[in-house]
Parts: C-alpha cells; structure tokens; sequence
C-alpha cells in the first residue's frame, strides 16, 4: 500500500477521490450540433463526438488521467428503453459492452482505474470472475466492478435465463455472487490453483480457477442504490458506493448512516469511500456560469422530451398536449406501463401536485416545469466555488469524492481538468502525482481479504 | 480434385497463438499482462498476416482471449483479431455485444471463432446444467451465431440521425427485434451495440469434424462461417473437406465463394530452411487447390513466428502468393469478404 494521508491526522486535509463517467444513455448527454450558446466551452466544442466510436473512450479516460483522477466509470444498459410500446428515440443510445472496452482503454492509460458496471442478474459467478480477473491482469491492476442487478422480466427477455428475481433476492443473489467470485479471485494464491466448492442457494459450483490471484488481490467493488438493501449489501461487501447527489444535510445523513453500518461487518470507516454522481457546470463569473447551466438544461429537455417526462409521470399518452402550454388538468395513471426500461415513479400523484404548484406560482409552460424540476446540475460556479463547494462537502463528511458525469462526449470533462483539479490540488486536497499503480491504491483502500461468507442473511 | 473457381491471391494466411501460456514474465510468478502476446501478435502483423487466433475454454489457465485480444487492439493497427469465444453456458447477448466492441475498438479487426464446451468438469464450474452432448452443443453454437448476426444487424447502419428540429438521436424504424426463439433459448433484441463498423465481424468455425458431431460441425460452419478451418495433413483431406463444404454452402442457397476453406497445419520450425519447405507446401497444396489459404497451428508460437514471418513470408511474396503491406483496413477487406447487406434494411426495402 501506499502512504495515503492517515485521514484522522488533523493536519492533513481530507482528500477528495475523483472519478468519470462517460456521459450517459440519457437526456443528460446533450447531442444536438449546436455549440453551447455561452461560455468559453463554446470554441472548444464545435460539435459532439460519437457515443460509440473508440477514439471517444480514449479521449475521456486520458483526460481523466491527465487529471490524475481514481478511476473511469462506465454504466450498462442491456435493453433499449421503451416507451408507448417503441423504442424510445429522443437519446443518445448506443454503447459497447464495458468490460471489453476498458480492456482496450488499458493498452491507451497507465494508471486510471477501469470500473465497469456488470448486472449479476444475467450472468454467471464463474464466467464474471474470469473476466473481470482478466481486466486486472491486463491493466496491471485497475479493475473495478460496479455491482448491479435488474428486477424487471423486459430486459430478462434478452437473456437465456430470462425472468426476473423480487427486490431481496436480488440483493442475496448479489452477495453471495460476489462472495463466491472472492473465492475463486482467492483460490490460486500459491503455486498452483486450489479447487473451489462453493454452494449456496443461489450457486453450485466446483473446480479450478484459471488464473492466478490478480494485482488487486480482488477488483475494487462499486454498489450503487440508495435502498436499504442496498446500503446493507454495500456496507458488508462494496469498496465504493456510488449514490445520488441529494444536498450537504441528506448527504451527511447518509453517509454517516452508511459508515456506521461497517462496524458490524468488522469494517472500518475508510473501508468504504462514499462518491456521489454529480453534474457541473463551470463559468467565468456566477452568472454565466448559471446562465449557461441554464442553457444546458433547455438542450437536455427539448419540447419532445419534456412531453414524453411528463407521460412518464402522468403514465398517459399526451401527444395532444403542447409543451409549451399548460401542464396537462387530467389526473395520472399510477398503474401505467407506459415505460420500460426505467426506474418506475413511485408516487406519481404527489409529483404531479408538486409540478402544478410550481407552475402556478412561477407562471411556467410544461416544458418549463420540466426544465426547473429536473436535472438540474450539482455544482455551478466558477473554478474556485465549484472547488471550495467540492471540498466544504467532502470535508463535512457528506462524501469521501465524487464521480462526475460530464454533459458533452467526449469533451464534457476537459473543463473540469483544465480549471477545478489544479484548484484542488493547491487546497491541498487532491493528488499531485498518483503515488500507487492500482486502483486500490489510489482510493486508499487496504489489501483485498475474503470474509467468510456466512450464507444468507435472514 | 481442383476446383473451378478461380484462385485469390494473395492467399489469406492466419496463425494461432495457442501454445504454452504466455505469461510475458516467465521468470516473475505467474502473471499474465499482455506484453507476450502483445509482441506475438506485433510480429505476425510484421508479417502482414490476414488474422491471428488465440483460443480459449473455460478450464484454460490465462485471462479471457477476447479480453487478450481487446488489449492487444489499441496496440495493432492492421491485423485481424480472431478470439475463441464459447456459446456453451455463456449468454449470446452478451457474446454478441462483446464480439461487436472489439470490432469497434479494433476500428473493424475483429472475428470470432465459437467453440463449444463438452466436460462434465468445464460444466461443473457454472452448476447449471450437465455437460451437453457434442452434436447439441454445436446446434447451440450454430443458434448463438444466428443470434448475434441479427443483432448486429438489428440497427441499420444510418440509424443515428441527430435530428435536431425532431428531437430524435435515432430513426426508429432502422432499429429491430432479432425476435429469435430456438430450440436453446430466445433473444428479443435489439442490441445494445450500433451495428459494428464490419457489419458483422467474421465468424471462423473448426470444421474440421473429426468427431461423430462432425456432419453437424460442417452444418453450421456451412451456415455461418466465413471462414471455416480445416485440420488436414495432406492436401486430399483438405480438398475432401473444402468440396464437402462447398457443396454444404451451395445446398443452404449461400455463395461457397463467400465461404472461404483454409487448411489448419500444424507447423514447427527450428530453422530458416524449415520456414522455406513451409513456403514450398504452402505453395503446392494451394496450387493444387486444396485450401483457399492457409492456418498455421506452430507448436511454439515465441520461436516458430519468427522464422515464418522472416524465412517463409518473403518466401511467399517473392511467389507474389502473399501481399507486402495491408492494402485494406479491416479483417474484411484483408479476406476479400465484402461487407455484409443488413437483412433487416433488405427486408424493408423489398417490402416497401
């Protein structure tokens, strides 16, 4: 391990982890041609780049490592989004599978942190292990896997084994999934490979591992959800958890609820660094910066999508409706089926009444409404408030760093290196150089060891 | 015995990477980075080879081939990449979408040769169901190719639009269901993965058939593959082999010339006369017609290489039977395979 800054010595300052997202299959990636109306972005930023295109994925993780950052991140989708029974057409869409694209972008970085998001719904402990294994011996030792798992059956019906699992099989399924990967990742320490027996209720599997113990000992391990279950499963398994950006108060919340279910597992505080994914937008002064942050969100909801968020909420089809109108007067469906692939609304009707309050007092249009409620951006402001904003969170223990998820591909993040990461690094607070070569290494995080796993919790 | 399409040359030349365990550190622990087969397959590329193979199974110490291959493609610039990938226990979306992004990373290099896994111990790892017998276990192969040729076509090459007066990213009328439901599984589509800059990257099948499965080997290698491998030690075998693929190909309704036959020979070399007698029964199997080109299968790949890309290459370009530089981009056009037509805008055409 590295000589990392003992986080409880008061004299060094808490260090703030970085990583990237590459923007996502979502309306948050704007991808119309236009160039950013304000901003001295505009000139560097003529068009956008392609989604799928490799030189894409270079471009954004060098830059990520140019500004020294813990790791690269990248999402998974394995259904194409659906919505009144078609596939919906209004966002970028389209991705290579992660796994094999970080292993390319191993060969074109050094040092970054390669995390791929892989569903443990549809895949097997054995086949998983091998690969991700492969991932951090061909990036000598960056690996990371962001664990997920899918309840619904539409996008089971891409896969052999189809169907879905309910809410706490999935997380049972996940732990004892990862458990059992940790056996195998453990089981050629020696000379030779010890043959693995592990069975459980959700697996039953024998034999030799095919390689070695790799650089990490065990890829990093990333949890995202916000659900009980899943703060659970994090704290007793995760090595990151990527959560949702919600404010200093509900973020120290949940990070000192999170924290303190570690202690139970025989886990430290510093065993589990808590990033949250985050939006930026930076500006020369505060106003142009929140005028262009303003922009960005009009670009990311255009009058078709801010029709097809409300029929996501109202669950009915609202065509005959202008977006630039008033916010429909009928009441929603909360039944709706109108949308697959999406995380359902669980309350639509409170939703709904929030969106009516505000259009009333404000004298807002539909798409307005849409607009003011929905992505807007975490940090907005200069280079030196975005800074001083990132570092007051991070030392108000309301995150242990951050995982950013740029608006524009491949170009979205360069802003952010160029002007934010030289203003951490002089606070103190961020690296200068990387001082380890693994991903574990940069996160702080002390050498890979199995617990034993105990079987399913009650 | 010869046949009476006309002969291509240069003749499509690939080699396997299979050997002993390339670790690139032999005297470290055991530690597999990719610098050995990084500079293995460097060297074929030296050589202007059409395509390496590097095979895989589930019980075979070393990281994933297609994981070795994704690493080596940044690092390569012309050379196809050619991973073992098994369609026993293993999800074909997945094996489709993965195939598709070392195509996209490679900038148009990749195939893929499907295998398949027969041992009770291979079966044991997963603990889902038994070893599957070795005819139905190609039948899935076969299924698993289907699939992943549907979902590469399920997006229509100029499906990204950007409209921006609409809204809309994609045309979704070039996006389609594979809707694939076979005897193994089924698959909805469409994928996640635009369709891969080859269309769809090469499949390569052993067909060699030497088992009772055989005659269903040769089946879904006339079906699917574009190139399909013949083990032979003589050029009769390999010719036997090529005309009872062909006829296979013709039988489908497929084009045989769109189904290229290279005979798999084993090779060990130890020293440049060996590399020139390589060179002399390249030349004469392939003037007898007995393959459309050739797999080499060296027993060492780090000491065989060598010699062939500095004593049987030359060889083979002074006989103007090999190509000096890669006049194409990609594993495609190195094959003179042209790029496939998406069934799916075909269908919409016709129907139109």
């Amino acid at each position: 391990m590295t000589a990392a800054p003992h986080p409880s010595d008061p004299s060094t300052p808490r260090q703030i982890h970085l990583a990237a997202h590459f923007p996502g299959v979502n309306n948050t990636t704007v991808w119309d041609d236009a160039p950013p109306a304000t901003g001295r972005g505009a000139a560097r930023h003529p068009s956008l780049g392609s989604q799928i295109r490799f030189d894409s994925f270079v471009h954004l993780a060098r830059t990520a490592e140019r500004g020294l950052f813990d790791f690269f991140f990248l999402a998974e989708g394995l259904r194409l989004r659906e919505h009144k029974g078609r596939i919906h057409d209004l966002d970028v869409v389209g991705r290579p599978e992660s796994l094999t694209v970080l292993t390319a972008l191993a060969a074109v970085t050094d040092r970054l942190g390669l995390a791929a998001t892989v569903n443990a719904t549809f895949n097997e402990p054995y086949e998983l292990a091998r690969r991700l294994s492969s991932l951090d011996h061909l990036s000598d030792g960056r690996a990371a896997w962001n664990v997920v798992t899918t309840s619904d059956a539409f996008t089971g019906e891409n896969f052999r084994r189809g169907g879905y699992l309910d809410r706490a099989d999935r997380y049972a399924r996940a732990a004892e999934f990862v458990a059992a990967a940790r056996e195998l990742w453990d089981s050629w320490s020696g000379p030779a490979p010890e043959p693995v027996r592990h069975r459980g209720a959700h697996f039953d599997l024998t034999g030799p591992f095919t390689l070695p113990r790799s650089p990490q000992g065990h890829p990093v391990i990333i949890q995202a959800g916000d659900s009980p279950e899943g703060r659970d499963f994090a704290a007793a398994t995760a090595d990151v958890i990527f959560t949702r950006h919600s404010g200093l108060a509900a973020g120290q919340a949940f990070y000192a609820d999170v924290k303190g279910r570690l202690a139970a597992h025989g886990r430290r505080p510093d065993d589990l660094k808590i990033m949250p994914g985050v939006t930026f937008v930076l500006g020369d002064t505060a106003a142009e910066a929140q005028e262009h942050a303003a922009e960005i969100r009009r670009r990311q909801i255009s009058p078709q999508n801010a029709l097809l968020a409300a029929e996501q909420i109202w669950g009915a089809d609202l065509s005959g409706y202008d977006p630039d109108g008033p916010l429909p007067d009928i009441d929603p469906d909360p039944h709706s089926e109108l949308a697959q692939g999406r995380v359902k609304i669980a309350d639509p009707a409170a939703v709904v009444a929030k969106w009516r309050a505000l259009s009333q007092a404000k004298g807002l249009s539909l798409r307005e409404t849409v607009i003011e409620t929905t992505g807007r951006q975490s940090f907005v402001g200069t280079p030196q408030a975005v800074a001083a904003e990132m570092d007051e969170f991070v030392r108000a223990r309301a995150a242990d760093g951050f995982i950013l998820v740029p608006h524009l591909t491949p170009n979205g993040l360069d802003p952010f290196v160029d002007r934010v990461v030289p203003l951490l690094q002089e606070r103190g607070v961020f690296r200068t150089e990387y001082t380890g070569s693994t991903l574990r290494s940069h996160l702080g995080l002390p050498e890979a060891v199995t617990p034993v796993w105990q079987g399913e919790a009650s | 015995m010869a046949s009476p399409t006309p002969q291509r040359r240069p003749i499509p030349l690939a080699i396997a990477l299979d050997g002993p365990p390339v670790t690139g550190r032999p005297a470290a622990p055991e530690r597999f980075d990719a610098s050995g087969h990084l500079r293995l397959v460097r060297l074929a590329e030296r050589g202007t080879l059409d395509f390496v193979t590097l095979g895989d199974a589930f019980g075979r110490p070393g990281p994933d081939a297609l994981a070795v291959l994704s690493r080596v493609a940044p690092a390569t610039a012309r050379i196809g990449l050619v991973p073992t990938v098994t369609t026993t226990h293993t999800e074909p979306f997945h094996v489709a979408t993965s195939i598709a992004t070392l195509d996209w990373v490679s900038g148009g290099r990749a195939g893929w040769q499907p295998e398949v896994s027969l041992s009770a111990a291979e079966a044991a790892l997963f603990g889902r169901r038994p070893a599957p017998a070795p005819d139905a276990a190609w039948r899935e192969a076969g299924e698993v190719a289907e699939v992943a040729a549907r979902l590469w076509d399920s997006w229509e090459d100029d499906a990204e639009i950007r409209d921006r007066a609409g809204g809309r990213f994609i045309d979704r009328d070039k996006l389609h269901y594979a809707d694939y439901a076979g005897e193994f599984f089924s698959v909805r589509g469409p994928s996640i993965v635009p369709r891969p800059p080859q269309g769809r990257p090469p499949v390569v099948i052993d067909a060699t058939g030497s088992g009772p499965e055989g005659a269903t080997v040769r089946q879904v290698a006339a079906a699917h593959a574009d190139v399909a491998l013949v083990r032979a030690q003589d050029p009769g075998t390999a010719s036997a082999a090529r005309d009872d693929l062909r006829s296979r190909a013709r039988a489908l309704g497929r084009d045989p010339d769109r189904l290229l036959v290279l005979a798999s020979v084993e090779i060990e070399l130890y020293a440049s006369g060996d590399a020139v007698a390589l060179a002399e029964l390249i030349g004469d199997w392939y003037a007898d017609g007995a393959a459309d080109g050739f797999h080499l299968r060296p027993a060492e790949p780090a000491r065989d290489l060598g010699l062939l890309v500095d004593g049987t290459v030359p060889v083979l370009q002074h006989r103007c039977l090999l190509r000096r530089f890669y006049p194409g981009a990609t594993l495609r056009e190195h094959l003179g395979l042209p790029r496939p037509a998406n069934r799916y805008a075909r269908a919409r055409e016709v129907s139109r």
